[in-house]
Formats: C-alpha cells, structure tokens, sequence
C-alpha cells in the first residue's frame, strides 16, 4: 500500500491500478485518525462506519467501471463547519450541542457527488473565531510538526489531517487567514478561492462578506481537483459569483516565464518579521524568478489599517450572524432559567467560549447607534481603499508574494492570553479577505525546524494563476514531501 | 365620537402601514405561504435560521413592491440595500429581521384621499408618502396558555419570512378621519394592483400611527406619540382619537407630551402606554452582507409599470371623460378594480352609460351589502344585468320589479327575461285590461275626477296609484298614464 503522505493523484493511479482498495484507504486513513487522536486533536468526530460502506460502494462502482470523478473512494476531511444531512456538526462550541443537520452544504454535497469520501470532522477554532484551534471544546489541535506548537487556525484540524498524512485532502473556510496560516504552520498548500467562488449554502457564518470555503492538499495539483470539485455558481447563495466551476488543472505545466510578481514594498520588512521566515520567503522568491517570473516592487499602502478594519467587520458580522443561537429552536439550552432574557443569558453564557463572547461584545459596540459610523463604516471605507490598493498593483504584475505568516507556528497556549497579539498574526491574510481575492499558501521552507509559508495573491478568479505558480515552484523545490515525525 | 376639529390644537397623523405581498413562497426562502396551516409546518431550514443558510430574494415580491410603488407615484431607486435590524426574540429566528433601512426600494409618492371637509363638504387631499420598502415578517409568540400551557410561551414560524411592505406617510393627515381614509385609499390600491389581498382579519393589514399636537399656527411640530398594531379601521379612528383627547389633557394642564410607544385596547377605549422612548432601541442596523443589493434598472421597472392596470384615479377621470358621469358616480364605480370592470362591460352591451350607473349604484350595491357579497363573487353577469334594464325600458316590466330580481339575480344569476315570466312580473300593457282599470277607478272616485278637471292636474298620480293598486303594481305605468289622459280629457 502506499506511503499515508501519498498525493491525491498518486492515490488515484493507485487505486487504477488495482494496487490498493478504497476500502484499505478509508481504513488507513481512520486507524491513522484514531491512533493520533490524543496526540494531535485534530478530530471532533470520525465517520468510521459510514466512511467504510461508502468505500465499499466506491470499490463496486470502479468495479463496474461508473466511476463518478476522479476523486471517486478517495478519503478527505472536512472542517466541522459545513453541514451534512442526518450528521452533527458544533464548530467546536458547545452551544450547537445535539444539533443534527437536515441540509447540506453545497461544498460538502458536490465532493459526495464526485465520490470523495468523507472520513471526518476537523477540529477548529469555535465558529472559526481563531488563528490557533485552541478554542474548541475538543481542546487544542497539535502541529504533527511539534504538538507542542499550534496548528495555526482555525482550519487547524483540516491542516494539520493532511500534514500528518491521515486524509490527502480537505476542506477548510477562510474569513481572514484560516486556511492559508494553519496551511503555512502545517507545511501544506491551503487555497482561499475568490469570494463567491464556492458556495456558502451550509457553511456556518462567521463573517459573511468575508468567508470562503477552500481547500488543504500536500501539491497545487491535488488543490486544484478539489477546488474545481467544489467550485462554480450557486444560485442559494445569492453572493455566488455566476462563472461556472475553473478548470485549473490543464494550466499547471510548470511554465511562469513572463508572469511579473509584485512584492509589496510594506510586507517584506524587516520589522514584526521572523528574519528567517522573511529568508525562506527571499529564497523562494529567488527560485521562481529562476523559474522564469520576472519581480517588481507594488505598493499596499492601506494595508497597516487592514488589520483594525478586518477585525471590525468580522466582529460586527459575527455578532449578528451568532444572534441565531439562542436557546430557543435546537442546541444547547440552559437548564433552570427564570424567563425568557435569562434563559438567553445563560445559554449564551454556557454555550459560547471566550473567544467568542469577546467578538460578539466587540461586534455589537462597533454596530451601536453613536459609534456606528466611527467603526463600522469607516472600516468599510478603508475596505475599498484596500480594494484599491489591490486593484492599482495588479495593474503592474499578475500575483503577489508574500510571507503567509510573520512566523512560525506558534507554542500552543502562547497567545491566548494576549488577543491583539494573536490577532496580529494575521497581518498578511486578512487583506484577501477584505479585497475578496483569491490566495494560496504553499510550503517554502523551515525556519526554527517548523515548516514557513509563501503565500500567493492573485486578482479575482485567477486561481488558476497562482496554482500554476505553485505547482511551478514544487516542481522545482521539496519542502511539500518533507514529512512531520510519526506521533509519539 | 366628535369628528369636529380640535379648537386648539392642530392634529399631525402620520402612518405606518405593513401590507403583505400576495407571493407562492416567503421573501428569501421556498417555504410556501400560508394561512391556517399547523404550527411550523410552512417552514423551510432557511425561515428557522438553521447554521449555514442563506437568504435569497424573491423575484415576484420585487416585483409587486415595484407595482404598488408606480401605483402611488413613487419614485423606485434603482439601487436599494438590504439591512439587519438586531434584536433578539423568540418568534425572531435569526436575531435580525432582514428590512431596508438606509436604501429603501422607493420614496416619494402620494395618495388622493378623498375627505370631508370642515364644512361635512368633500374634498381631496393628496398625501405625501415618505417611502416603501420590503421587509419579512417575524413569526407568531403563543402566550395562550389553552395552547401553551401555563407558563410557557410556543412560537409558531409559519409567518417567519413571509414578504411585506411598509408604507410610509408624511405626517400630512390631520384627523383620525383622513386617517381611517388615507387607510381605506391605500388598501383599495393595493388590491386594484394585486400587490396583497389587504385583509385585515388575516393580518394581511397593519398600521402604526404616529400622532402629535400642536397650538395652531404653530410651525414646529409637537412631540409624538406612537400607537402600535392598530388592526381595523374603526380601532384607528378610536385609538387616534382617544390618543388626541390624552395629549390635550396633557397640553392643557401645561404638561409636556412624553415620546412613548403606545397600545390601544378597544375594548375599555384606553391608550396604554407600552414603553417610553427616553432611550430609543439600538437595533443596529446594517447591510446584509449574504445579499447583494437590490439594482432595479429603468428597463425592469417599466416593464412592471406596463403591466399595470388603468389606476383608480386614472380611470374616475376617464369615466367621467368617456361616460359623462359626475364625479360621485364615477368614484364609487372606480373604488374597486371589479366593480369598475363590471360597469364596463355591462355598458358595453346595454349603451347609455348613465341608467347602467344608476342601477348599479342604487340597486346592485345594495344587494350586495345585504348579501355581504363583492362583485366577483355574485352569480349576476354585466350582460344579464343590461338585460334586465333593457326589459325595464322597454315595458316588460316595472322598475319596482326589476329591482327585486337584482337581489336574486345576484345570488343565483340567470336569465331576466326568464325570472320575469317565471315569476309573473311581466308587465300590465293589454290596454284592454288597462282600459278597464282606468274607467272602474274614474268611476269609483267621481270627486277626484272634477278636481282634475277643475285644474288639479296632481290628481293624476293619484289616479296612478290606484290603477297600479288594482294591478299588484305591474301595470306599464306608460300606458296607464296615456290611457287615463284620454279618458279624461274626453
């Protein structure tokens, strides 16, 4: 059978050539859940049994030759915030206890169409409130790297899977950082598409205008198979772009010559940087420009104020979006209340974690009547400036480079106690997000034995872009098949 | 109740009015529209606000939200945004009701509200409306304890999403008797368009007031008060009222009005006061970012307006352009879409439009009121109808026994022609039997007959009644009149 740290693709050929059954890797990929279960953390709920009939049924339709897709009896993970019919989902918080979903997520059901089987829940940052995934009820989850250091977040659960090599692909959401960061701190791809490029239908909002549902694999190749799997218009979410689903995979022939990528003149300082991540970021630049990319300095001005802006829409969307979670129609309900406002009170006191309370008061100060113009507004003024700034300096190249994270994954429980600090770390993200752009994070090295991340920002629906320009770049390096030690 | 205007004060009304869309499903969920149905059954995932979903507009409630916009003048903006308004409440699934706020679809329109005026003379008054927009509808708290059981309160979402319209108003009105008939004009719009049914027993119908006083002359206004939920007209007029007594107090005893938010209980006709506005609710509104905002082009909203019907007050200028009617005729024949068409038609086939006018105003209203009945729903036909004044006309029966055929014509239909020889109100004209009649009754009343011919032509009609008595009425009063005019004048 072949290595658990097998690509997507090279599972495929196996699987083809009858060297290995879906069943066997469903098995593999379960044992190897289970086994790390203590150790990583990186699962809130296994589908032992369901995982194994439906790779049995992937087994009879290769057998009958109706293979759905080519990712058809492949296992994959999905972060426990994308419902799935007749199956709990509680983004780690204790206040979706018990909650049972009627309806899909469109993401989840088109990777169920294509046959991906679906082996588990990853475990996350409560409602995806973190760059850490150490605010969930399961507990934190620990880099396959070094479990004493965070998997970043929230995707945590997601990244770390495919790291430690239990699932050769997942799903994860992205509102300003938390596929691209866990992805750089676990030394995997992690793709954020373009805002509205996969649907939201059953992803579980934490900041609407600034989710997306994206995707964890060890090459840009196999990103590319899920995201053109889970991609294209939907018309229940009316924020879906109306382009039908890319096809990326035909673009990633290793080519870049003549692609110009921007380095913004305001990242790639020195200050509030690891200087051996900013080296690694330096060195792999150096390897595309080998590659064929010729480099040009942009400008990002408005990005300083990107942070504070994020923070304020994400908060002011969250504490409307977690209104809904009240006590009244299905999850948790505290026991013994005395009235309707102290039945909320106290469901909400029990149900949601710190994290989440802090957002939620945060949320609702910035949308006060008297301070809603001095925030939230102003926030979405400087939004479009950041818009802008993108728009101006893809104007003068066709991706921008910069570090994923200013550094390395952090020790676990570091940072819980200093917010702002942790909020920091999403200094190189958060800007996507705002602008909407699609962006991708790819291993480029290790600094302090932890793996780094370049990350990659292209205008919108350029995913097939920045794909071709990782695909490029692993082509051409080895950091990607660098494996974390076997837990202990 | 006093409709005289207040000696001191000027009055200032302005309305809120939530009419609901006549759509198949709710404003951003498939889930069906219903009325009646068991509790939470015409729901859908996105109406219970499940984690994950997502709203997505309803095309048809756009599109009757731009009707009764054009209908009331108003101008539709081509871009309007969606907005969360934050509160929390059980029959509010979400924690937000999904409203326009700073954007509404529309603004700008008015009303012509026919009023009475000072004098009890009638009169028009145009009434500003500020602006329309869309919101849904929140579900239904069950305090009953019949239904709930003590202590507990159900909620029942079937109402959760459905789509409505608030309408707002200028504060312009200035009685709670323009009130309750800016009221009834804006309803009978709604209808006229097929924007909503506007039935107020269902819910379909519901109005806040805004009201305040001030000393005459004076140009600010006074502070308001407002009176929530006021579900018919007639509690309208009362809640206004009892509310414009409560400030003058106020006023008079030199006190000053408090902004509150106010109910109205009809049965003991007292204003309740439900909160005060010193801290005015923070509902933290903002746009919603799952929906993008609403772009209305000027190629869609004239293909709305093309689908529209001719407007009420359109077609009273034209009935009476066209037809030559008064003005009264023509507004009661145009207050509902139904009743105007039925005009039509029933001209179409009868010819003057002034008899068709007169019938219907006096004698088919009425047999519709006293069979609590609307035009579309009588078994009566315009053409049946021309029918019947047509036999009039031509003597084959009396008015008087028209008349009473309109009534079961209207609840069963039929044939005129046949009603009439079934049921033997054929008229009178053999001028032998009439001829008869005439000399028994000259020949019964000598006296009469030399006052006639001493002058007092009147006794005429005297000489009618009693032929008419003698016939059961169904004599052809034409042919009587002739006949005893040349008996006579012999």
């Amino acid at each position: 059978m072949s290595h658990p740290l097998a690509t997507l693709a090279e599972l495929r050929r196996a699987l083809d050539r009858g060297e290995v059954s879906s069943l066997e890797l469903v098995d593999a990929a379960l044992a190897r859940a289970e086994a790390s279960a203590r150790s990583l953390g990186l699962f809130l709920g296994l589908r032992s049994e369901a995982a194994r009939d439906e790779a049995a049924a992937a087994d009879a339709r290769r057998a009958r030759g109706a293979l759905r897709s080519p990712l058809d009896g492949l296992p994959v993970a999905i972060k426990d915030n994308m419902l799935r019919q007749g199956e709990p989902t509680t983004c780690g918080s204790r206040i979706l206890e018990g909650f049972v979903s009627p309806y899909t997520a469109t993401a989840v059901a088109k990777l169920v169409e294509a046959g991906a089987i679906e082996i588990g829940r990853t475990n996350m940052d409560e409602f995806a409130m973190g760059s850490s995934t150490e605010h969930s009820t399961l507990g934190p989850a620990r880099n396959p790297w070094h479990p004493e250091r965070s998997t970043g977040g929230s995707s945590g659960g997601s990244a770390g899977a495919v790291a430690a090599g239990i699932v050769p692909g997942a799903l994860g959401s992205d509102t300003g950082g938390s596929i691209r960061q866990p992805a750089g701190f676990c030394g995997v791809v992690g793709l954020k598409p373009t805002y509205g490029r996969v649907s939201r239908w059953g992803l579980v909002a934490f900041a609407s205008s600034l989710d997306q549902i994206g995707v964890f694999a060890r090459t840009a190749a196999d990103a590319a198979w899920l995201f053109e799997a889970i991609a294209g218009h939907d018309p229940r979410d009316s924020t879906s772009l109306p382009e039908p689903s890319p096809r990326c995979s035909p673009d990633l022939d290793g080519d870049v010559s003549g692609l110009v990528l921007g380095l913004p003149r305001e990242y790639l300082v020195e200050e509030g940087v690891d200087p051996r991540v900013l080296a690694a970021v330096r060195a792999a630049v150096s390897e595309l420009e080998a590659a064929g990319a010729k480099l040009r300095e942009v400008s990002l001005p408005h990005t300083r104020f990107a942070i504070a802006s994020y923070y304020l829409i994400a908060t002011a969307e969250a504490s409307s979006n977690l209104a809904r979670y009240d006590g009244v129609r299905y999850g948790h309900r505290a026991a013994g209340a005395q009235g309707l406002t102290d039945m909320y009170h106290r469901t909400r006191s029990e149900g949601f974690g710190a994290e989440v309370k802090r957002r939620i008061l945060l949320g609702t100060y910035v949308l006060s009547a008297g301070y809603y113009d001095a925030y939230y507004r102003k926030a979405q003024q400087v939004r479009t400036l950041v818009r802008r700034d993108f728009e101006e300096a893809f104007r003068g190249c066709d991706a921008i480079v910069t570090p994923t994270s200013p550094e390395v994954a952090f020790p676990i429980g570091s940072r819980t106690e200093d917010p702002l600090r942790m909020y920091l770390s999403d200094v190189y993200t958060v800007s996507a997000n705002l602008a909407g752009l699609p962006g991708v994070s790819i291993p480029c090295g290790f600094a302090h034995d932890l793996p780094v991340g370049l990350q990659l920002l292209g205008p919108p629906l350029e995913e097939a872009r920045l794909l071709r320009l990782a695909d490029a770049y692993q082509r051409r390096s080895d950091f990607h098949l660098q494996r974390p030690p076997e837990p202990a | 109740m006093s409709a005289a205007p207040h000696p001191d004060y000027e009055v200032v009304i302005g309305l809120e009015v939530h009419a609901q869309l006549r759509t198949a499903s709710k404003l951003f969920s498939p889930a069906p529209v219903t009325y009646g149905a068991p509790p939470n059954h015409s729901v859908h995932p996105i109406c219970l606000a499940l984690p994950g979903v997502l709203p997505v507009l309803n095309a048809r409630a756009v599109e009757l939200a731009v009707r009764i916009a054009l209908a009331t003048h108003c101008s539709v903006h081509e871009r309007s945004v969606f907005a969360r308004k934050n509160y929390f409440y059980p029959d509010l699934p979400k924690g937000y009701q999904i409203s326009q706020y700073e954007e509404p679809l529309a603004s700008g329109g008015w009303i012509d509200v026919v009023t009475q005026d000072g004098d009890g003379s009638p009169g028009t008054r145009r009434i500003g409306l500020t602006r329309i927009h869309m919101e849904e509808d929140a579900g239904k708290s069950i305090h009953d304890p019949a239904i709930a059981g003590d202590d507990a309160t159900r909620v029942d979402l079937n109402r959760s999403g459905v789509p409505l319209i608030e309408i707002v108003s200028e504060p312009d009105l200035r009685s709670p008797a323009e009130a309750a008939a800016y009221l009834r004009t804006l309803r009978a719009i709604l209808r006229y368009v097929d924007v909503s049914d506007a039935d107020l027993e269902k819910g379909h119908f519901r109005c806040d007031a805004n009201l305040s006083l001030r000393a005459r002359g004076a140009a600010a206004l006074g502070t308001r008060t407002e009176l929530k939920n006021l579900n018919s007209f007639r509690f309208v007029e009362e809640a206004l009222e009892a509310e414009i007594e409560r400030q003058a107090e106020i006023l008079d005893g030199g006190g000053r009005v408090q902004q509150a938010t106010l109910a109205y209980d009809p049965g003991t006709r007292r204003i309740r006061v439900l909160r005060v506005k010193e801290n005015a609710d923070d509902y933290r509104y903002f746009p919603d970012p799952d929906l993008v905002p609403l772009h209305l082009d000027t190629g869609r909203v004239e293909r709305v307006r093309a689908t529209l019907p001719e407007l009420a007050d359109q077609r009273r200028v034209r009935f009476q352009e066209q037809y030559g009617l008064p003005d009264s005729d023509a507004r009661q024949l145009t207050e509902g879409r139904t009743l105007a068409d039925f005009f039509e038609a029933a001209v179409a086939e009868y010819g003057p439009p002034k008899p068709v006018a007169n019938w219907m105003l006096r004698d088919l209203l009425q047999a519709l009121r006293e069979q609590e009945r609307e035009i579309d729903s009588a078994a009566l036909t315009p053409q049946a109808f021309a029918k019947l004044i047509r036999l009039v006309d031509e003597g084959r029966t009396n008015a008087r026994s028209a008349r009473s055929l309109v009534g079961v014509l209207v609840a069963e239909g039929g044939d005129p022609e046949r009603l009439v020889r079934e049921r033997g109100l054929g008229s009178v004209s053999d001028s032998d039997v009439l001829e008869s009649a005439v000399a028994e009754v000259l020949a019964a009343h000598p006296d009469h007959v030399a006052q006639y011919r001493a002058g007092e032509r009147k006794m005429l009609n005297f000489f009618m009644g009693q032929v008419m008595r003698r016939t059961q009425g169904r004599a052809d009063a034409g042919v009587v009149r002739a006949i005893l005019e040349r008996q006579l004048d012999a």
